[in-house]
């Protein structure tokens, strides 16, 4: 089963001690935002509420979602992710914006 | 011979500082969580070596850390801090309901004798408490659900609970402060609670004497005396001897008072230390000289510290909790600035020297007495 990619922004790597910078996990067929992040999460619990707001759970402002070159931020998170990034065969950016500060 | 400990959080990481009783040699080590905010790091007084800190960003929201090693090492705990219940609103900053919306831990107030039990202070303002080292957090909702909850607003910098006190005498008794709320104790546990702020008047809110709206920035009291309570609140240095029933000014000599922190001698429950600073419009000291004033009276009389201060050109503030006291015989004071200066003073304030010079902005400093 191929594997799906998530790179990660340095902060949240350094947070929850992830090597390298991107992270791998089989989730079958079905892949979404919501269930790439729930994995991260239990993989790493200090990741719980850095990208979803604990409250809303709705992506925090700051953070925003590539794939395939595409900004896919406003993607309902229970929605499919292209089959390449399911597929492992291009990776999910999770980027942190760049604002002052 | 007993050592020091200095935990340092400031607008892009933590610093850990350390040195002897002479206190004269420092060694930093950090940043620690580097590019982040530490609002605050405190050390449990039951077991020195159990740390808790706060870190935040805006990218990333909360996070606790926790040390069992004195800072050597660190991990990251629960950061779930929900508010009991349907949690409706306060007031906004012009006067319209907001609802209470969770935005970072101001304060952390380890128990005086078990080291998993911490208190944190969040914005919008409540009160959390963990009792299993940081694995859980829970809120002690009577504080935000007492009566005048809905009528909170926030200062300048949120609705902050920023100040907590526990007292040795009575585990029942707690003492918080939330800008700009006012002050407030339990006398039950947290159970129930009620604002102590008669005697405040601030002149900037529609009714200068309300129960509540008044903006305190700071409370402190010394562990023997608890009775006492010594406030700086956004103009006006107050002092209590009803443990906050009824609070009388004590601004006396200084050349302003506005100002953030306020701090306790060690071993003398009547000396007393601010840090004046201009205005709420300038946050920097007066004339550009950085000064501690210090009331060995209870307040009132005033004399100005300035030995190894700078006295020119200076323009930095101290912050609300960034000031801290050891317990030490000749009791050493401490604070950081906005400029990313630490002092201490090894003499209860008479001389001072900067520990370091280039940190970030300073939020935060507690002192901890290692044996």
């Amino acid at each position: 089963m191929p594997a799906v990619r998530v790179d990660l922004p340095v902060p949240l790597r350094r947070l929850a001690s992830i090597p390298g910078h991107e992270v791998t996990f089989d989730l079958g067929a079905s892949v979404t935002l919501e269930s790439v992040i729930r994995e991260l999460e239990a993989r790493y619990p200090a990741l719980r509420g850095a990208i979803l707001d604990h409250h809303t759970q709705q992506r925090r402002p700051f953070l925003r979602f590539f794939a395939l070159n595409e900004d896919i931020s406003l993607l309902p998170l229970d929605a499919l992710l292209p089959a390449a990034v399911a597929d492992g065969s291009e990776p999910l950016l999770i980027i942190a914006g760049i604002a002052g500060g | 011979m007993s050592s020091v400990r200095l935990l340092v959080g400031t607008k892009k990481g933590a610093f850990v500082l350390t040195a002897d009783g002479t206190r004269k040699d420092w060694k930093i080590s950090g940043p620690h969580f580097a590019g982040w905010e530490l609002y605050h790091l405190k050390g449990s007084p039951a077991d020195p070596n159990r740390l808790y800190a706060s870190q935040s960003s805006s990218w990333f929201g909360q996070q606790i850390q926790r040390s069992d090693d004195g800072g050597l090492t660190w991990n990251p705990v629960d950061n779930k801090f929900a508010y009991d219940g349907t949690p409706g609103t306060h007031q906004w900053y012009d006067g319209t309901a907001h609802p209470w919306e969770f935005k970072r831990v101001w304060h952390l107030e380890p128990s005086l004798t078990d080291p998993d039990t911490c208190y944190a202070g969040v914005e919008d303002a409540a009160l959390f408490r963990t009792t299993d080292a940081g694995q859980s957090w829970h809120e002690l909702p009577g504080l935000r659900t007492s009566a005048t909850g809905p009528n909170w607003q926030p200062g300048a910098g949120g609705l902050c609970l920023h100040t907590i006190i526990l007292d040795k005498t009575n585990p029942e008794r707690m003492v918080i402060a939330i800008s700009a709320a006012g002050a407030f104790r339990t006398d039950d546990a947290a159970k129930t609670w009620r604002p102590i702020n008669k005697g405040l008047y601030s002149k900037y809110i529609p009714n200068p004497t309300a129960e509540v709206g008044h903006c305190v920035h700071h409370v402190a009291m010394h562990p023997d005396k608890p009775q006492t309570l010594f406030m700086q609140k956004h103009w006006d240095v107050m002092r209590s001897d009803n443990a906050g029933d009824q609070w009388t000014k004590i601004s006396g000599n200084l050349p302003t008072d506005f100002g953030f922190v306020i701090d306790i001698h060690a071993h003398q429950p009547e000396t007393v230390y601010v840090v004046p600073i201009k205005s709420d419009a300038e946050h920097f000291p007066l004339d550009g000289e950085l000064k501690v004033y210090r009331s060995k009276a209870g307040g009132n009389e005033w004399e100005p510290l300035t030995k190894g201060l700078p006295q020119k050109d200076c323009y930095v503030n101290v912050l609300r909790d960034a000031m801290s006291v050891d317990q030490l015989d000749d009791c050493g004071i401490y604070f950081g600035t906005t400029g990313g200066q630490v002092y201490c003073s090894p003499d209860g304030g008479d001389s001072w020297s900067a520990i370091t010079q280039n940190l970030p902005a300073v939020l935060s400093v507690e002192a901890q007495t290692l044996p």
